[in-house]
């Protein structure tokens, strides 16, 4: 009893006690705003072994980005806490009350079909990488927690965090970035991967030739290669794009402000028939 | 564009002189003429009451625009002071001298003059200029200012200094609550006008910026219903306002503000539509523009709604389809006429109010109330803004911080609205007006100058961010594209409407719908970011390829690594017509050379002659002399010809090779000499890669299928002058060669549709046109060109491998010429696409 969730009778408790914990045990303040008991968190450590190991494997012990609350002002954990019963909610919408989504659940979102780079963006979800589980290969379901765990890359950085750990949540979210333009895992963005990824970019437009495109993926390929090598030897051959050249593409550009969702107004779901 | 931009100032003028008509109508007898009237004919007369006010408005504005020359003279003055502070003291000196001189405060800022003529073009510009997507990223920030932000404003000033005045200290006024409560609300309104000028010049970063911008533009709804309804509720005398009148001000605001954004998105769709239709109109192409977003502004101004709020909408809406629509030239004309309108009236506003201030009649001096107006309405916005603030980071992801509130409370200018909207006031209702008009002058000048001057201190001590003006960059604008998509999709997946949601919505609908309807079919193709920024950069690249050829005066430019920071891109954009177009359009403004050659006339008749009009897409070609006296004969009102003569265009491309030619010769030595030489090329030319690049970007090739290319070449050299000096033989030597090049290539692995595309290659892009001048009709023999050229693929190659992803392309069978080898694994940027090359069949 003392592992009850503290929203019951909604789905899946066991589920939902590991995502709490899974945020929970990240954030203290969040469990004390919420009243919940340190034996409940701790049981629910206990439990998820899974999320433990993403915590483990999470570099910077979790700091920052999956730290969905951080201030001490009691309305936003609410609120945070909230989302996770909100995505939760959504989350079981998807995969048909399933614990797990395949990719196919993914097909159910109408208004993704419009999406470009859809098949990427699905991807993404089932990319070891960004789940943290291996260093290459895509995983056949993700259950709730991976689901939290992508999402997590979208959260907004708080404002009163240090520098260091801004530059680490910039970092963590430009790799979610890398990792859908390197999609052969080998750490490089290849001029036949950006030009894949351009012309998916492009594709929503009827009017623009594939090789326009290429051409496009052409000249940012080289515009990159100027940036990050700058003198080339002539025999050099510019291979591809590392993470650090594609940190380097970023400078300047502040990610943190332009790659977040705002998870609020959860109420107002657009409902996936 | 400058001709057209010319016709400009003509519209402002009339604008003028349409205000002054009245008086000069009553003018019609001429002194002088009645004097000399039984003297017979007049050869000369002197009337200078029948132009004496056009005249003087005119020399208003050239006064003003005169100054603005004089304070730009040093820039040690024009970094610290505000160019509006400058004009305000300047029209307080000459309104001083004005009224030494007459005793009458004859020209002053009237209403009429400021809210139809001086008004809107500063409007319509912020408008049209507006970066939408920022604006509606904060949309609710700023709409959370304009409205409760300022009606806090007024409430509170108007109240507070209701409570002062009760207290006494003011002494004795004729004036109740809703007389303060009048005044409370047009000075609560931050002015657009003192925010831009001032803001401008402060370059705080662009969030802060179109947050206190936005607010002064969209607090116009507000400003204008809290006056008309306390207007109102004065002349109705404050017994006989009533509950209902409270309600109906309220209803009015939606009325008010919703009904002007509701006309200007009309307007704006209105003006979109009509400029999908203007192809055979170029010339006044953009006057709809201007002709449009104005009736905009007077229809909302008909119906009393905000005219503001109309005339930005209209420029906001509008500013994509029309910049899609029109051309290029009107596009600059567009642009430039309206910088130079709005900027215009902004001066003449600043200089008028200080003139305005000159006048003894106007001034009433109470210490107490003008102060304390200063005192509330800087307190009171503070407070405003630290509370809005409060709630507003609740929600906002990027957060205002202390120094941004800071900058928000310290920017809320007032202008020259709340001074035009005073002096309406009617004196009759209003018993105080004259204390009214002095305290808003007084707050006026005290913002613009005071907070004016010293706000760029501020925000350097506060260290705001500052905004910084970036290149645009390709990857930047991919990736930023890629980001819209990736968060529209989490929104999706995560199943809810957020700003990504309604964004990506709204930009699907204008796809399928709006932009059909509204854009022509050709634009609809060019419009879109990503391909605008490769098209810019493309631009840079092949001016500054230009430039630097022009400044050598020789090839050799090719070689050296000189030419960095520009990316160096398949010139191949899906678009030839547009990219030639404005290539030729930023070449002739960049290369200002006029020649007048006397053979280069000759030459141009000679070829007149010349019944095919083949059109070259050789920038080299694009930038032409015109010769004088050959172009007055071409006047024409309606038209703009742009290019009216390709041959000319030929015969300079003629005589600019033969130049190059002449130069080349002697460095062509030096490489053969040593080969040492040729590898300190290769060498320097590798150091940057996408300049090394630039000139290898595409392939001189001639594929014997399509061999019209080369039949024009051979015509365009053996013009009957040319073939004196160059002898045919040897430049189809070297064209025969390079097509056997080709040949290589696409039985290579490469596909024919691109040894297709390969052979519209010198056609198209400027480095393959300057090989075909190497190769070409030089007079040496075609050995040694083959050489040449084979060391030019050799570079070519280096800088090929280098573009090259790891996984080339497959080569199943050697090559014969083993230098050239690496041709064969350019990557297919440097083909050109299928659908150019069906465009040049076409014009062929």
């Amino acid at each position: 009893s003392h592992r009850r969730s503290p929203c019951p009778g909604r789905g899946n408790s066991h589920t939902w006690d590991r995502a709490l914990c899974y945020f929970g045990f990240l954030g203290d303040s969040l469990r004390e705003s919420r009243g919940i008991g340190k034996e409940v968190v701790k049981g629910g450590v206990g439990v998820s072994s899974a999320s433990s190991t993403i915590y483990q494997s999470w570099p910077g012990k979790g700091e920052g980005l999956l730290n969905w609350s951080s201030d001490d002002s009691g309305v936003i954990h609410k609120v945070s806490s909230d989302q996770i019963e909100q995505l939760h909610r959504r989350f079981k919408q998807l995969s048909g009350n399933q614990p797990t989504i395949r990719k196919e659940n993914f097909n159910n979102i109408p208004d993704l079909e419009l999406n470009p780079i859809r098949s990427k963006i699905i991807r993404a979800f089932f990319d070891n990488r960004n789940l943290r589980k291996a260093p290459s290969g895509l995983a056949d379901e993700i259950n709730f927690e991976d689901f939290l765990t992508i999402m997590s890359y979208f959260r907004p950085i708080e404002t009163n965090v240090g520098e260091e750990q801004l530059e680490h949540c910039r970092k963590e979210k430009l790799r979610f970035l890398f990792h859908m333009y390197d999609s052969d895992s080998d750490g490089r963005i290849t001029l036949e991967e950006y030009r894949n990824v351009v012309e998916e970019l492009l594709s929503g437009n009827p009017h623009i030739e594939k090789e326009s495109a290429r051409s496009i993926a052409d000249g940012a390929m080289m515009e990159a290669a100027s940036v990050c090598v700058g003198q080339m030897q002539p025999d050099q051959v510019y291979e591809g794009i590392t993470f650090d050249d594609f940190l380097k593409i970023w400078q300047g550009i502040d990610i943190e402000t332009k790659m977040h969702v705002r998870f609020l107004n959860m109420e107002t779901i657009a409902l996936c028939h | 564009p400058v001709h057209r931009a010319l016709a400009f100032p003509a519209w402002g003028l009339l604008f003028l002189a349409l205000w002054m008509l009245p008086r000069v109508l009553g003018m019609e007898e001429n002194p002088e003429h009645n004097n000399h009237g039984n003297e017979g004919f007049q050869i000369v007369t002197f009337k200078w009451d029948h132009v004496q006010d056009p005249y003087i408005i005119a020399l208003w504005i050239l006064v003003a625009s005169l100054a603005k020359i004089v304070f730009h003279l040093s820039h040690k003055v024009t970094s610290v002071v505000p160019e509006s502070a400058l004009l305000i003291v300047l029209g307080l000196i000459l309104g001083g001298i004005v009224w030494a001189a007459d005793h009458i405060a004859s020209f002053t800022l009237t209403p009429t003059l400021f809210f139809f003529y001086l008004l809107p073009p500063i409007v319509l510009d912020a408008g049209y200029f507006m970066p939408n997507r920022l604006f509606f990223g904060n949309l609710g920030t700023i709409l959370l200012y304009a409205v409760i932000g300022t009606v806090w404003n007024a409430a509170t000033t108007g109240l507070s200094l209701y409570g002062v005045y009760l207290s006494g200290i003011m002494g004795e006024l004729r004036i109740g609550l809703l007389d303060f409560l009048l005044f409370g609300s047009l000075i609560a309104a931050v002015d657009p006008v003192a925010v831009l000028a001032v803001f401008e010049e402060v370059h705080v970063n662009e969030v802060l910026f179109i947050i206190v911008f936005g607010e002064s533009l969209l607090n116009d709804a507000v400003t204008v219903v809290l006056y008309n309804v306390f207007d109102s509720f004065v002349s109705l005398g404050a017994d006989k306002v009533t509950g209902v009148d409270c309600v109906k001000g309220i209803v009015s605001f939606f009325v008010v503000s919703m009904g002007g954004t509701l006309i200007g998105v009309i307007f704006a769709f209105l003006l979109s539509l009509v400029t999908r239709f203007t192809k055979h109109v170029r010339i006044i192409e953009p006057g709809f523009v201007f002709i449009i977003s104005y009736l905009s502004y007077l229809t909302s101004e008909m119906l009393s709604l905000s005219a503001i709020l109309a005339i930005t909408f209209c420029g906001m809406c509008c500013q994509k389809y029309v910049k899609a629509n029109i051309s290029e030239q009107s596009a600059t004309t567009v642009r430039y006429t309206m910088k130079m309108l709005a900027s215009g009236a902004e001066t003449i506003i600043f200089m008028f109010l200080g003139i305005s201030a000159v006048d003894p009649y106007i001034w009433t001096w109470n210490t107490a109330f003008i102060l304390l107006t200063l005192v509330f309405i800087s307190v009171y916005r503070v407070i405003g803004v630290v509370l809005q603030t409060w709630l507003l980071n609740k929600y906002r992801m990027v957060q205002l911080e202390i120094i941004d509130q800071v900058v928000m409370s310290y920017g809320g200018l007032r202008g020259a609205v709340a001074y035009a909207l005073v002096v309406l006031l009617d004196e009759n209702k209003v018993k105080e007006k004259n204390l009214f008009v002095s305290t808003t002058i007084i707050v006026v000048f005290f913002t613009v100058i005071f907070q004016g001057l010293t706000i760029k201190p501020l925000v350097q001590w506060l260290k705001v961010k500052k905004s910084e003006h970036r290149e645009p960059k390709l990857n930047e604008k991919l990736h930023g594209r890629a980001f819209d998509h990736i968060l529209s999709a989490i929104e999706d997946i995560s199943g809810q409407i957020g700003h990504n949601y309604l964004r990506d919505k709204w930009s699907n609908f204008d796809r399928k719908v709006l932009s059909k309807l509204l854009m022509r079919r050709s634009a609809q193709k060019s419009r879109d970011r990503i391909l605008n920024v490769f098209h810019e950069l493309n631009l840079k690249d092949a001016i500054s390829y230009v430039a630097e050829g022009e400044r050598r005066g020789s090839l050799a430019f090719i070689r050296s690594p000189s030419t960095d920071n520009i990316v160096n891109v398949d010139f191949s954009t899906p678009r030839p017509s547009t990219v030639e177009a404005s290539v030729s359009y930023l070449l002739r403004e960049n290369v200002s050379t006029v020649c007048l050659d006397m053979q280069a006339l000759e030459q141009r008749r000679r070829s007149i002659r010349d019944t095919e009009d083949t059109v070259t897409h050789h920038t080299l070609q694009q930038y032409l002399y015109k010769p004088r006296q050959e172009y007055k004969h071409l006047y024409s009102r309606h038209e703009l010809t742009s290019n009216e003569d390709e041959k000319q265009d030929k015969e300079i491309f003629h005589r600019t090779m033969r130049k190059r030619l002449e130069s080349f010769k002697s460095t062509k030595l030096g490489i053969n000499q040593t080969k040492k030489t040729a590898k300190l090329y290769k060498r320097e030319r590798g150091q940057k890669r996408r300049n090394s690049s630039i000139p290898n970007g595409k392939i001189p090739m001639e594929s014997p299928t399509h061999d019209f290319a080369f039949k024009e070449k051979e015509l365009e050299f053996s013009d009957p002058e040319e073939t004196n000096e160059y002898e045919v033989e040897p430049m189809s030597g070297g064209i025969e060669f390079l097509a056997s090049v080709t040949q290589d290539t696409a039985t290579d692995s490469t596909t024919g549709k691109k040894s297709k595309g390969e052979s519209a290659n010198p056609k198209q892009d400027p480095p393959a046109g300057l090989k075909e001048e190497l190769g070409g009709p030089g007079p040496k023999a075609p050995q040694e060109k083959r050489t040449l050229l084979n060391m030019h693929a050799h570079l070519r190659s280096a800088a090929a491998r280098r573009v090259q992803s790891r996984r080339s392309f497959h080569r199943p069978k050697p090559l014969r010429y083993p230098k050239l080898q690496k041709l064969a694994s350019l990557p297919q940027s440097c083909h050109i696409l299928p659908h150019s090359l069906e465009q040049e069949e076409t014009q062929l």
